[in-house]
């Protein structure tokens, strides 16, 4: 599965500065380790050690908030659109 | 000058120098700015900060800005509200020593959002932005549009659709661009940091969010001050994305570190609505682990279904020994209600949220008839109109005749009390 994958800027610098990379995979989880694979260094950065998302990651999957989804097991198909956003606190 | 060191990473330590950062690019962690308190210690007192204009600023050596910078400090009015001791509100609920914090009458937007505004504005002049920005569905963007315009700041601020219409008046008005987004107010905030991200604007509540969020500390310093320089026992906090609770116990904290006060004694509780409560339920389960939800409850702006801080609300809550309940919407309603009848201070449904869980705790024995206790009420009600409109009274139409009056009068009253100056 090819989708398109947008990076925040503290990500940037595995990326040589590209805000928007191209990712295979069929699940959040199998994305992530293209990307690793990719632009080693993003794994760790999204990911603690037990393999869980980090507290202040944030993954949307066409829009949605991936734990309302399936969490990192969420498939993705073909064309998805993947945004990857640090957590932040509102104030409305 | 300034009193402050760095930014540093509250979840590894990482420190970063003071700029327009707000996440640690190690681990995704929130920014933290450090001070020197030794030096903050020997240079402010009581004495000093007691004659100083009331606003926030009073304890600018607490508050991260350059204190040599020439340009202007933003909000010269904010802050220093009212602590108003409550004592027919007080007598319902069998409390001797209840006191409001009022900040439904902040200046110049009527939320406590004025004070971390001044503030993000401030750093956001120093740092040299032209254009502030926010992600907001109303108390927020109100405060930024209006203090952007008083600091002559560009201004953009962006919402989900279907907002109110008096919320993006409230905000047009001050010439802002507001820009609606079709979405919930999540999706709006995850554009906003895509936004910050490629135009370089200051988002007060993203990229500046380090410096606006230390604002929220001088509603704590206030209280204190305003309680003769000593902490409440108990101070009940609404929460949304868990700004204010943990900024307010971090003042208090400061406030003894830094030796403006004695004894470093309060418990803080945490305050929710029924309808978005993922702090509270997490609380309540006894775990660090919180589970977003989607909103649904009338306190719109503390509706947020995915709070960013609510951890470290948890760990504030808990490390002071305090608690938090939620408020269903009637409560919430009830609340509100109570509050303008005994107090004469109309919240926003955010403050009834606040008091009828402060309620709970009364009930529940957490708090005991003669702590200090003090609700924090952060938002006014006449701009949540809606939310109450059909919870009260209608109005009595009559015609002009006297008559008419004296029937009606008998209805109201029925037929048991006489006019006072007939008695």
């Amino acid at each position: 599965m090819a989708v398109r994958v947008r990076v925040p800027t503290p990500l940037r610098r595995f990326t040589a500065g590209v805000d928007e990379v191209p990712a295979d995979g069929a699940s959040i989880k199998a994305v992530i380790e293209d990307l690793e694979r990719r632009h080693p260094g993003m794994r760790e950065r999204l990911l603690d050690e037990k393999g869980d998302i980090r507290r202040f990651v944030n993954i949307y999957l066409n829009g949605d908030d991936i734990r309302f989804l399936d969490a990192i097991n969420s498939k993705v198909k073909d064309g998805d659109d993947i945004s990857i956003v640090p957590a932040i606190a509102g104030g409305h | 000058m300034s009193y402050i060191t760095n930014l540093k990473c509250r979840e590894c330590g990482q420190e970063y120098p003071i700029s327009p950062l707000h996440v640690c690019e190690t681990c995704f962690g929130p920014l933290e700015v450090t001070y020197d308190y030794a030096r903050i210690r020997a240079a402010i007192s009581r004495s000093i900060i007691e004659k100083r204009p009331h606003n926030l600023w009073r304890y600018r050596e607490l508050l991260p800005v350059d204190l040599d910078d020439k340009s202007e400090l933003v909000g010269p009015n904010s802050g220093f509200t009212p602590l108003l001791h409550c004592k027919r509100l007080g007598a319902e609920l069998g409390l001797k020593n209840l006191y409001i914090k009022d900040d439904t009458v902040n200046h110049p937007t009527l939320s406590y959002k004025d004070r971390v505004v001044s503030v993000s504005i401030t750093k956001a002049r120093e740092f040299g932005f032209t254009t502030v920005s926010c992600a907001s569905t109303g108390n927020l963007a109100t405060a930024v549009a209006a203090h952007a315009a008083r600091a002559g700041l560009q201004c953009y601020i962006f919402m989900p659709e279907g907002v109110e219409a008096g919320k993006v008046v409230g905000s047009t008005i001050y010439g802002a661009k507001v820009i609606t987004i079709r979405g919930n107010y999540d999706d709006v905030n995850r554009l906003c940091s895509e936004i910050a991200d490629k135009y370089g604007w200051a988002f007060v509540n993203i990229n500046l969010r380090p410096f606006y969020t230390e604002g929220a500390k001088t509603f704590g310093f206030e209280v204190a001050e305003q309680l003769g320089w000593r902490l409440p026992d108990h101070i009940v906090v609404p929460t949304a994305g868990g700004t204010i609770l943990p900024k307010i116990a971090k003042a208090f904290k400061e406030l003894k570190e830094v030796g403006l006060i004695k004894s470093g004694d309060f418990k803080i509780h945490s305050a929710q609505a029924a309808g978005s409560a993922p702090v509270i339920h997490a609380l309540h389960k006894g775990t660090d682990l919180i589970t977003p939800v989607k909103p649904d409850t009338i306190a719109k702006s503390i509706a947020i279904g995915n709070p960013a801080d609510g951890f470290y609300v948890l760990k504030a809550v808990r490390d002071s020994g305090g608690w938090g309940d939620v408020a269903t919407d009637p409560e919430i309603i009830d609340a509100i209600k109570l509050l303008a009848r005994t107090e004469g201070i109309f919240a926003e449904p955010a403050g009834g949220t606040t008091l009828a869980v402060a309620i709970k705790l009364v009930r529940q024995g957490r708090i005991k008839p003669d702590e200090i206790v003090v609700v924090s009420i952060t938002g006014n009600g006449y701009k949540t109109l809606e939310a109450v409109a059909s919870a009260i009274e209608q109005p009595s139409i009559i015609d002009a005749r006297l008559k008419d009056f004296d029937a009606l009068f008998d209805r109201l009253t029925n037929g048991k009390r006489t006019a006072d100056s007939a008695a």
